[in-house]
């Protein structure tokens, strides 16, 4: 739990589609223990509450984050606002991330929307030995492909109208995948209805899978215990919290 | 570098800055930020005499300078907090008051008498928690319920007894006299305010509880306005709470008649809050030439 707050200066800004900005900031001492599947907790401009973050990607040796995110509301707007120049107040790296393993031959990374950006650190790690499904609603929100393929990982894209790549939602080239080939792991980020899906799909067939959620959280760093979610472990239930227990989870011990 | 040390009910504090309970869990998630040891108190998460689950999330929403929160008292349980939190917590040279609450007078009095073989310094007594169904607020609300609570908590215990109360009422001096009258030896004031937002694009409250309890700095104006009032209603000291994020709004506080304060939703926006607060006081004494805080206590001069 090596997490701190910074003023971190934004390097560079851009627009990847419509609401959805990409930022590059400047954090080495955040860079230099972040973990994938973790986030941060951003404090947008005459804000009183921070907003959680997922980070998109790590570089340790430049030492900066890249963080990926939509207008969803007044926060996120106002982080948006932001520039090069301009620095963000953030505190991290918060919670726990995706398990890597060293030795897989291949896994599935399934991201829906805006939960597509943090998978893009899983391709770092595993590159060609990752299959990425990458889900969309339509062409024009569609991001990250160019990034997602430059890892060496095979992408497939998804939209629900047929805009760009196979028509139809992720969990369809998710399942062919699953009946054709071997895999060792699947990692998913996105909506609840996509993670429920993928989680079903894993067990069924018995393939370990991470499921990363996302919920409105206070401090960020597991005190308050407004970011709750409910577990099941071997049969008992009880209530877990995104930003301390998660935001990655084992798919098995969530209650869908 | 001015004497911050305050005295409530014989407790000797370092200096008067306490986060509230709620915010701040058992501390130990501060504890890889800041030592503990630099705050004047900690107001450990509400304990009942039951492990709580809480509220379904949401459980907090933005508002304009504010938040609204409704966790729903979500604990372990007191036997849990006796066994893992508090041995941990006492080691820590800080004065820790465990706050309570119970869904029936006698849960609040069980929970009460099980500290008293502990060596924490003080109980609060939440009679005023909004997003709990049954005890909470309902006891705060009433003279009566304050009073009958408080009296029976006041019979059991050992400690020191602070009560902390709702603003929600129609007049918070009377309640603050009643719990005078039943025993306690301070009052905390104020807990969060009952509020709601509604996301109108799903006509759903944003909180699963529909409605929470309001707090940060939009509250603070309504916060000294209670204290001040109830500073000239009861002659026992008073911790202010609500909305307090800077130094000045601390010595604001104070000057309204509280002997200390608590920090909440501001240790979310920063969590050194309560760091800085406690520097800036200092400062600002330093700078007014006033070598103790005490001599801050009670002074605003009405028109």
């Amino acid at each position: 739990m090596a997490y701190q707050q910074i003023l971190a200066p934004i390097l560079q800004k851009e627009t990847l589609a419509k609401r959805i900005f990409r930022f590059v900031v400047f954090g080495a001492p955040l860079a230099e223990v972040a973990q994938p599947g973790q986030f941060v907790h951003i404090l947008p401009p005459m804000s009183t509450l921070r907003r959680p973050i997922s980070i998109c990607e790590i570089d340790k040796k430049q030492g900066t984050l890249t963080l990926v995110f939509e207008i969803k509301g007044e926060g996120t707007r106002a982080l948006s606002q932001l520039n090069p120049g301009d620095t963000m107040n953030i505190l991290g790296p918060l919670g726990h991330g995706f398990t890597l393993l060293p030795e897989a031959e291949h896994v599935v990374l399934v991201g829906g929307g805006i939960g597509n950006p943090p998978m893009l650190s899983l391709t770092n790690f595993y590159g060609k030995r990752a299959t990425a499904i990458c889900g969309f609603h339509s062409a024009n929100i569609v991001m990250l492909q160019s990034e997602f393929q430059s890892t060496g990982a095979k992408t497939i894209l998804c939209t629900d109208d047929g805009t760009v790549g196979r028509k139809g939602l992720v969990i369809q080239p998710l399942q062919e995948i699953l009946e054709s080939q071997k895999v060792d792991m699947i990692y998913a980020c996105g909506p609840h209805i996509m993670l429920k899906c993928t989680a079903h799909a894993a067990q069924v067939f018995d393939v370990p899978c991470e499921v990363s959620l996302e919920e409105r959280m206070g401090c960020g760093i597991g005190a308050c215990l407004v970011c709750a979610c409910e577990l099941e472990q071997n049969g008992e239930k009880r209530t877990g919290h995104v930003c301390k227990d998660g935001p990655v989870f084992r798919a098995e011990e969530v209650v869908w | 570098m001015a004497d911050l040390s305050v005295n409530i009910a014989g407790v000797e504090f370092k200096n008067p800055v306490i986060p509230a309970s709620g915010v701040f869990g058992y501390g130990r998630e501060y504890e890889q930020l800041f030592p503990l040891s630099a705050l004047g108190g900690i107001a450990t998460k509400g304990t009942t005499g039951q492990q709580r689950l809480g509220n379904p999330a949401p459980r907090i929403a933005e508002t304009p300078s504010g938040i609204l929160n409704s966790v729903g008292l979500q604990n372990p349980g007191i036997d849990a907090f006796l066994e893992r939190e508090l041995p941990n917590l006492l080691t820590k040279d800080t004065v820790i008051l465990a706050n309570i609450a119970g869904s029936t007078v006698e849960e609040c009095v069980s929970v009460a008498e099980k500290l008293n073989d502990t060596n924490v310094h003080m109980i609060e007594l939440n009679i005023s928690c909004p997003n709990v169904k049954q005890g909470g607020a309902a006891f705060g609300v009433h003279c009566e319920s304050a009073e009958a609570v408080t009296a029976a908590v006041r019979k059991t215990t050992n400690k020191p007894l602070i009560v902390k109360l709702s603003p929600n009422v129609t007049s918070i001096t009377e309640i603050a006299k009643a719990v005078e009258f039943a025993g306690a030896d301070a009052v905390s004031l104020i807990n969060t305010l009952l509020g709601m937002r509604i996301n109108i694009e799903t006509k759903r409250p944003i909180l699963h509880n529909n409605v929470g309890g309001m707090s940060g700095p939009a509250i603070f104006p309504l916060a000294v306005r209670m204290v001040w009032q109830t500073s000239e209603a009861i002659s026992i000291p008073i911790i202010g709470i609500g909305g307090i994020s800077t130094g000045a709004d601390a010595i604001e506080m104070m000057m309204a008649g509280a002997s200390a304060v608590q920090v909440g939703a501001t240790i979310f926006t920063d969590p050194y809050a309560p760091i800085h607060i406690i520097e800036e006081m200092n400062d600002w004494l330093d700078m007014h030439n006033i070598s103790s805080i005490k001599e801050i206590i009670g002074t605003v001069q009405p028109w």
